[in-house]
C-alpha cells in the first residue's frame, strides 16, 4: 500500500488524469488476486485431503499385513481363527470409534478426556474438536485417518493372545479398547489432554497406538498364560513354529509399506513437502537399520539368522521411529533403528524366559519399541527440524526436560492402560472365560471356534 | 517283538507321546491318517452349508517294542488317549518277524531298544 501511495503521488504530478486508470487497474488486479487466493486455498485443502486419505488407505492396508504376519506365525490349525480376528477387528474398531471413540479422543474437554460432541462424530459437523483444528482437511477425512490408527491398536492385541483366546472374548475386549481405552490415551497426547499440554511429543503414535496395543496385549497374555506345550516340564522353552513364513514375509513388507502412510500421513497436511519427505526417509532408515542389527543379533545369539527376527526387526525399527520421525534427523533415525533391532531380539528371548507367551512377538515389537521410541524423542529430538517446537533432546543440548516429559508419558500411559485392560480381561475371564479348553487348543481353534479349516485339502499335523 | 499300531485322536498325540517317553518307549513313527470307524464323521461349516466329513482325521502311531514293553505301551496309550467318547481309536498288536538297524546292522531285540 505504501508503494501504491507513492505511485499515486508520482502519477498525480505527471498527469492528473492518468492515475484514475492506474487505480482501476489495481482494483481489478486485487479482485483477480483475491479469486486466485480462494482457488489456491481450495486446491491446498484438496491436496491435503487427498494426501490424508491416501495415507489412511495405506494404514488400512496394514490390516492385511497384520493378518499375514499373525497367520504365518501361528500354526495351521489356528489360521482361520487368527484371520477371522484380524478381519472382524477393523469392523468393531470402526463402529466403536464412530459411535464414541472419536468424541472421547478429540472432543473439547478436560485434561483427561473429551466431553463435547461425544457421539457419532457430531453427525459430521466440525464443532467442538479444536485440538485437531490445526489441519484444514474436512472432518470426515480427519475421522477416517484417526480411525485406521485406532484399528491398528486393536489389531496388535490379536497376535499376543493368539492360539488360545476365545473368539467372543477377543471381540468384546477389542470393542472396549477402541471405544474407551485408546481414545482416552489419545486425548491425553493428541486431543489437547494433560500430556500434550505438558509437552510430551508422540508424532505418529509409538505410545498412543503401539504402546497402548502392547500394554493391553501384555495384560491379556499374562492372564491367559502360555500356550499348551510352550514350556517343557523343566521350564525350558519349547519353540512352537509358525506354519508359513512366506505369509510372515509378505505381511512384514505390507506393514513396512503401510508405515509410509502411518508416519508421513500424520502430518495431515502436505505443506511444501519437506516435512513428509523428511519423515519418509527417517521412517525407512530406522526400518533398514533395525533389520540389519536384528539380523546380526539373531545370527550371533542363535547361530543362524532367523527370518522371523528379520521381519520383527523391521517392525521394531518402524515402531521405534513412529514417535520421533518428524522430530529427529535421518542420522538419529538410523541410531534409533539400530537400537530397536537389537532390542526386539533380546525382548523376544526375555518374554520367553519370563513365561509370557507371545506367539507373534507383538510385545517385543509394539510395547518394547513403542516405549523405547517414545523415550528416544527425549534423547534425539532437534527443535523445529520439520517445524514442530519440541525443544531439543538430551543429546542435542536440551537437557532432561523433554526426556522427563516423555518418561512421564510412557509411565502414565503404561499404568493406565495396563490396569484398566487387566480389569477388563479379568472381568471377561470371570464371566465368560477367556481361554479355550485344553482339548480345543490341542485340536486347533479353527475347528473349535469356527468349525472350519484353513487348509481342508492338506493334511497338516493337527497336533502341531 | 511286537508291532503296535495305534490310531488315536490327533489332539491326544502330545499327551500320548509324552506319557510313552516317560514309560521308556521313546521310538515311534507317527502319520496323519484319515479313516472311519464307529464315530462316523463330523460336520464342518462352509459358506453357510454344513458338510459332512466321513473320513475323520486321526493320527497313527507305529511302535516296535520288545515283549517286556508290550503291556506298558498298550496301557499307556489306553490311559492317555482316552476321553470316553466314540472316536478314541484302536490299538492293534501284531507279531514282528525281524527288525534290523540300518546303520549298525544289529538285528532283533537290540535293534529295537
Amino acid at each position: 500500500m505504501v508503494f501504491a501511495h507513492l505511485l499515486y503521488k508520482t502519477l498525480q504530478k505527471e498527469n492528473p488524469m492518468r492515475w484514475r486508470f492506474v487505480m482501476i487497474g489495481m482494483v481489478l488486479a486485487s479482485l483477480a488476486f483475491g479469486a486466485e487466493t480462494d482457488a489456491v486455498k481450495t486446491l491446498s485443502v484438496a491436496v491435503d485431503t487427498v494426501w490424508v486419505l491416501f495415507t489412511a488407505f495405506l494404514v488400512f492396508f496394514m490390516n492385511t499385513g497384520f493378518a499375514m504376519v499373525e497367520a504365518g506365525l501361528a500354526r495351521a490349525k489356528n489360521t482361520v481363527n487368527i484371520l477371522a480376528k484380524n478381519f472382524i477387528v477393523f469392523a468393531l474398531a470402526s463402529l466403536a470409534y464412530w459411535v464414541i471413540g472419536w468424541g472421547l479422543m478429540f472432543g473439547d474437554g478436560n485434561g483427561f478426556m473429551g466431553l463435547t460432541n461425544l457421539w457419532f462424530v457430531n453427525g459430521g459437523v466440525d464443532k467442538g474438536y479444536s485440538a485437531i483444528g490445526w489441519t484444514q482437511v474436512p472432518l470426515w477425512a480427519k475421522f477416517f485417518f484417526q480411525l485406521v490408527f485406532a484399528g491398528t491398536a486393536a489389531t496388535i492385541v490379536s497376535g499376543a493372545v493368539a492360539e488360545r483366546i476365545k473368539f467372543l472374548a477377543f471381540l468384546i475386549f477389542s470393542l472396549v479398547l477402541v471405544a474407551v481405552v485408546y481414545p482416552i490415551v489419545g486425548h491425553w497426547i493428541w486431543g489437547g489432554g494433560w500430556l500434550q499440554q505438558l509437552g510430551m511429543w508422540d508424532f505418529a503414535g509409538s505410545t498412543v497406538v503401539h504402546s497402548v496395543g502392547g500394554w493391553a496385549a501384555l495384560a491379556g497374555a499374562l492372564l491367559l498364560g502360555p500356550r499348551t506345550g510352550k514350556y517343557r516340564n523343566d521350564g525350558s522353552v519349547q519353540p512352537i513354529m509358525g506354519h508359513n513364513l512366506s505369509l510372515v514375509t509378505l505381511g512384514g513388507l505390507i506393514l513396512w509399506l503401510g508405515w509410509f502412510g502411518f508416519n508421513p500421513g500424520s502430518t495431515m497436511a502436505v505443506g511444501d513437502g519437506t516435512a513428509i519427505a523428511h519423515i519418509v526417509v527417517t521412517t525407512n532408515t530406522a526400518a533398514i537399520m533395525a533389520i540389519l542389527t536384528a539380523t546380526i543379533t539373531s545370527w550371533l545369539m542363535q547361530g543362524k539368522p532367523d527370518l522371523t527376527m528379520l521381519v520383527n526387526g523391521a517392525l521394531a525399527g518402524l515402531v521405534a521411529i513412529t514417535a520421533g520421525c518428524a522430530f529427529v534427523s535421518v542420522f538419529s533415525a538410523a541410531i534409533i533403528g539400530a537400537i530397536a533391532g537389537v532390542l526386539v531380539v533380546l525382548s523376544v528371548i526375555f518374554f520367553d524366559r519370563v513365561k509370557i507367551d507371545d506367539p507373534v512377538g507383538a510385545l517385543s515389537v509394539h510395547l518394547m519399541n513403542g516405549v523405547f521410541g517414545t523415550l528416544a524423542v527425549g534423547l534425539f529430538a532437534q527443535n523445529g527440524i520439520t517445524g514442530a517446537e519440541t525443544g531439543n533432546g538430551l543429546f542435542f543440548g536440551g537437557g532432561f526436560t523433554l526426556l522427563l516429559h516423555q518418561l512421564l508419558g510412557v509411565l502414565s500411559v503404561g499404568v493406565f492402560v495396563f490396569v484398566v485392560t487387566l480389569i477388563v480381561w479379568a472381568m471377561l475371564a470371570a464371566t465368560m472365560g477367556i481361554r479355550v479348553s485344553r482339548e480345543e487348543e490341542l485340536l486347533g481353534l479353527d475347528l473349535g471356534e469356527h468349525g472350519q479349516e484353513a487348509y481342508p485339502d492338506f493334511q497338516g499335523f493337527l497336533t502341531k | 517283538m511286537k508291532w503296535i499300531v495305534a490310531v488315536i485322536r490327533p489332539e491326544k498325540l502330545t499327551d500320548v507321546k509324552q506319557a510313552l517317553a516317560q514309560a521308556g518307549v521313546g521310538k515311534m513313527t507317527v502319520t496323519n491318517v484319515i479313516g472311519c470307524g464307529q464315530q462316523g464323521g463330523y460336520t464342518e461349516n462352509y459358506r453357510g452349508a454344513e458338510m459332512e466329513i466321513n473320513l475323520v482325521k486321526k493320527v497313527k502311531l507305529e511302535i516296535a517294542v520288545n515283549d517286556a514293553y508290550v503291556d506298558i505301551t498298550v496301557r499307556t496309550i489306553m490311559d492317555t488317549a482316552f476321553t470316553g467318547n466314540i472316536g478314541d481309536g484302536k490299538i492293534f498288536v501284531l507279531p514282528l518277524e525281524r527288525c534290523i538297524r540300518v546303520r549298525t546292522e544289529e538285528e532283533g531285540p537290540e535293534a529295537i531298544g
